[in-house]
């Protein structure tokens, strides 16, 4: 995959690096800024609530 | 043949460095969200507090209610509390179970945060000690709690939220203080719940500028 990637980028070898490396940055961004804030909340590894959902806390507000 | 291995492999490869920056991005990442938002929710306080008061004020889902300091996790451990404990009240810090008491009020005043990622407020709370001190500050004034337990329970123990803990058809009769997490550290399994008592009623501090902690 990668050796097809290196294969097809134009130009020489510097060149083929910067847009290999340009190429990389550009998906890390969209990981991070796009699709990782998305996966987050569906990846619950880190809920601190007591699960209030399947009954109400008893307490009323005085 | 060899090809497709290889394509194998190195998707393989390619689908564990994306994992491990997933990682990255949970444990770091998730906390440049929260201190923004603390950044924000502490000017917001601040504004709020030198306000004259409204009586009939009610605080807002998502917005900053009160001011959580636990000395025994440095001075620069301080959060804004926010209204609410759905997901996106929690990114932004520590969150308030709508419901519960307010701060000093008899009943018990229930706290949620996270454990590992969004800043991770309450990383750290398994540290604290019976005796540990609590502050709270309001607008009305600064709560001090004092932790008198701590305790291992199941996500569903509802109970442990109502205004006598363990008990909820008993009335309220002390002024306590709940914070809830996960446990263990990055999981979400069970709970870690630390109770506290109202101990002392302080002048109140200023909400301040720096955000919680590192």
């Amino acid at each position: 995959m990668y050796a097809w990637i290196w294969r097809h980028l134009p130009g020489t070898a510097p060149a083929r690096a910067a847009t290999a490396v340009a190429l990389a940055m550009i998906i890390a961004g969209l990981l991070w800024y796009l699709v990782f804030p998305w996966v987050e909340p569906k990846v619950q590894f880190d809920r601190g609530v007591i699960d209030h959902h399947t009954s109400t806390p008893a307490s009323p507000r005085p | 043949m060899r090809a497709l291995i290889r394509g194998v492999g190195e998707l393989c490869i390619t689908a564990g460095i994306v994992l491990l920056f997933f990682v990255t991005y949970e444990l770091w990442g998730t906390g440049r969200y929260t201190q923004d938002q603390q950044d924000q929710l502490s000017r917001q306080l601040a504004q709020d507090w030198d306000r004259p008061k409204v009586t009939t004020e009610k605080v807002k889902l998502g917005s900053g209610m009160a001011l959580l300091r636990i000395p025994r996790f440095g001075d620069r451990f301080r959060y804004v509390v926010v209204e609410g404990v759905d997901l996106g009240d929690l990114r932004k810090g520590p969150g308030h179970y709508p419901g519960t008491a307010m701060p000093g009020e008899k009943g018990n005043f229930v706290v949620s945060g996270h454990r590992t990622t969004y800043s991770a407020p309450f990383n750290r709370v398994d540290e604290l000690r019976d005796g540990d001190r609590i502050l709270v500050d309001t607008r009305e004034g600064q709560f001090v709690y004092k932790v008198t337990d701590q305790k291992i329970v199941s996500p569903r123990e509802v109970s442990v939220t109502a205004a006598v803990p363990f008990h909820p058809k008993r009335a309220a009769d002390k002024r306590l203080i709940t914070l809830t997490t996960c446990h263990p550290k990055f999981s979400a399994a069970k709970r870690l719940i630390i109770f506290g008592e109202l101990a002392q009623r302080l002048p109140r501090a200023k909400p301040g500028t720096p955000a919680g902690g590192a």
